[in-house]
């Protein structure tokens, strides 16, 4: 068991023959992710890293049978290749791609709900089922299989975490890079649903960030809902106000949105909060051994 | 990306939100000829800085003569303006913004805003119109009056019914309002505005509706379609090293403290922050060169951090996923060389191929060059560095 992805995934990839796609494509291959084939308007009957290309993902879908998305297009027409993969009948949607504009991801989301998908991302890494499939731009190596769930907000602070929890002699079973935007699809709070349904994963470690109040959220749903132990971070403790820090959700406005409020909230709900990011592993692993 | 009252009133006038008569200057002898222009007797002199509090800094005069509008538009010209949003060096005022006078019946609050919670815009009104709205939120959160605009139904009449009843407006105002709101709905709506806000929104002694202060804010994200917006940008308001670093792609803030940091990724960059700060310094800045590294991407980071005269010590803090950290290293060195650096360099690398990595750096034998081995070593080696001490 694992989250959302396995080895059985049948995986389309948007923005198909693009730069960045074919790489990374090629990573997911070579990783074990199953996937089926690309769209690129107007390459419609190539075949590219051994795989077909269609025109529209409904063909696609309709000649793979496939059920999850992976999006590389670029920002000006990425909410389009969302509301196309939904429309299309793609349960899980995994959009990489940074600079979207809010109010068209504002309306992609809605869809995406109406039609019962879930969408990870924008601006996200992507999301990884150890050792089965890799769906998106994370390095495989870092991510051993084991039992503890990670939920994060940011790109290279995903690897840095998993790879404290390996280094603590623990595995990741699934980790999901949910994305550093305003608004975005998949939320804390949807995926602690998840995990904690999931027999294999025995813990979670969840990284946030400043802006928004999503952790907040989280913390709420915690503290009614969820007993597997939940080892966080919150990045951003040092983050000035009103001013952006490189993800463009992660900016405190006005007195809301900061670390500190985020830190307090998750400790009350009686999640660990690690007091700096160099710990998360061996806090986990202390938790786990209590 | 914000703009400047006279470009939010701009885009008012684009979509009939009413405004009053005004005319932007950035010489003092233009001053005489913009009142005229505008006519009347009483005008409005306004500082042009992005920051609020520009009344109680003493940016904002009423002038009763051609004079005083020449008097206080050279005053206020050139000035460094101090206000709570400005920080204490203040803002030095290049544009004044001359308006013609209103007569105020009442004022009210009117905004529209992002609300991330709901993932929707919210217009938000309120009678305390003229004073802090974050002060009227504190204390009095009932005056204020909010509703979420589904974006797939757009702004309705029934929103503005909502917001004028709570407003206690009269049957004629209601009617002005909706017109008001609306057009107002659409500036947001069509420029991919993030922000908006009229405080005050002045109800007239003819029960008109005038925007008499204007401030709007955008999704950089969406400034692609919106070139008039983009043109908007005053270079003057932004940081020149973030201006400099966004050329690049890279990402700069500016802090007080004295160890540059330069990471990939802004999660982990923060975390960086963050970590320094555990560790008893301070640091100087946020740069996130974002996931791949390149050095020529490092070099460059290298001369933005340099160009900050507090910087004792640089963390490079670099978490090598698909990007190698041997060809990092390589990077670092030969960026440390083109840009000279002089101060210590604490390289922590990890990843892919991370223990190559650290060969590399040791045999170059750079002396300012010290390779940590974890994430938390590299913050106590750089914050250690800062202060001077050694080892």
């Amino acid at each position: 068991m694992s989250i959302l992805v396995n080895k059985n995934s049948k995986v389309l990839v948007q923005g198909f023959t693009g730069k960045e796609a074919t790489f990374h494509s090629g990573q997911c291959i070579a990783y074990g992710t199953n996937i089926v084939g690309g769209v690129t308007p107007g390459k419609g009957g190539q075949i590219h890293l051994g795989k077909p290309v269609f025109n529209t993902m409904e063909e696609a879908v309709q000649k793979t049978g496939a059920d999850v998305s992976l999006i590389f297009v670029p920002p000006a027409f990425a909410a389009d290749a969302i509301m196309e993969a939904v429309s299309a009948g793609i349960k899980v949607v995994v959009c990489i791609t940074e600079g979207i504009p809010v109010n068209d991801i504002m309306i992609a989301k809605k869809l995406a709900e109406k039609n019962g998908s879930v969408l990870i991302g924008p601006n996200c890494p992507g999301i990884i089922t150890s050792e089965e499939a890799k769906i998106g731009i994370l390095p495989g190596f870092v991510f051993k299989k084991g039992s503890i769930g990670l939920i994060s907000k940011s790109g290279t602070l995903t690897y840095e975490m998993a790879n404290q929890v390996v280094k603590a002699g623990l595995g990741i079973s699934t980790a999901v890079g949910i994305g550093g935007d305003p608004i975005i699809g998949t939320t804390f709070i949807d995926l602690l649903k998840l995990f904690r349904d999931d027999p294999e994963t025995e813990a979670v470690v969840m990284i946030g960030e400043i802006g928004g109040d999503l952790e907040i959220q989280a913390a709420e749903y915690i503290k009614e809902n969820f007993s597997k132990p939940v080892v966080a971070f919150i990045a951003g403790q040092t983050a000035p106000k009103g001013k952006r820090m490189g993800h463009a959700g992660a900016i405190i406005a006005g007195s809301k949105g900061t670390a500190q409020e985020k830190i307090q909230a998750l400790k009350y709900a009686g999640v660990a909060v690690a007091e700096n990011p160099a710990v998360v592993g061996e806090t986990i692993k202390m938790i786990l051994k209590s | 990306m914000n703009i400047h009252e006279y470009q939010a009133k701009q885009i008012f006038a684009k979509y009939s939100v009413p405004i009053p008569k005004g005319k932007m200057i950035e010489k003092p002898e233009d001053a005489r000829n913009a009142a005229l222009e505008i006519g009347g007797n009483i005008w409005a002199v306004k500082a042009q800085i992005h920051a609020g509090g520009r009344g109680k800094g003493g940016g904002v005069k009423l002038a009763r003569s051609l004079e005083e509008v020449e008097k206080y538009a050279s005053e206020i010209l050139e000035m460094t303006l101090i206000t709570h949003q400005t920080g204490p060096a203040g803002k030095v005022v290049k544009k004044v913004y001359i308006e013609g006078g209103v007569n105020i019946k009442k004022e009210f609050y009117l905004g529209m805003v992002l609300d991330r919670a709901q993932e929707m815009p919210v217009m938000m009104a309120s009678t305390e119109g003229g004073v802090e709205i974050e002060k009227v939120a504190a204390e009095t959160p009932e005056k204020i009056i909010k509703v979420a605009i589904d974006p797939l139904i757009g702004f309705r009449s029934f929103h503005a019914r909502q917001l004028a009843f709570g407003l206690n407006l009269s049957k004629p105002q209601i009617k002005e309002f909706a017109l008001f709101a609306s057009a107002l709905y659409d500036a947001y709506k069509d420029n991919d505005a993030n922000l908006v806000e009229i405080n005050p929104l002045v109800l007239t002694a003819d029960d008109k509706f005038i925007a008499l202060d204007g401030k709007m804010g955008f999704d950089d994200n969406a400034l692609f379609r919106n070139p008039e917006i983009a043109a908007m940008k005053d270079l003057d308001e932004e940081e020149p090293a973030e201006l400099e670093a966004a050329k690049y792609d890279l990402n700069y803030v500016k802090l007080d403290g004295d160890v540059g940091c330069m990471v990939n990724g802004a999660g982990l960059a923060m975390s960086t922050m963050d970590i320094i700060k555990h560790e008893g310094g301070e640091p100087a800045n946020f740069l996130d060169v974002g996931g791949g590294a390149s050095a020529e991407t490092v070099a460059k980071g290298f001369e933005i951090i340099l160009k900050d005269p507090n910087v004792k010590a640089i963390f490079v803090n670099i978490f090598g996923g698909i990007v190698r950290c041997d060809r990092i290293a390589n990077g670092i060195i030969e960026a440390a060389k083109v840009t000279n650096v002089k101060i210590p360099v604490i390289v922590r690398l990890d990843g892919t191929n991370a223990l190559e990595a650290s060969d590399i750096l040791r045999s170059a034998d750079i002396e300012n060059i010290i390779t940590a081995v974890d994430f938390a070593d590299g913050a106590r080696k750089a914050v250690n560095a800062a202060k001077g001490v050694t080892k």
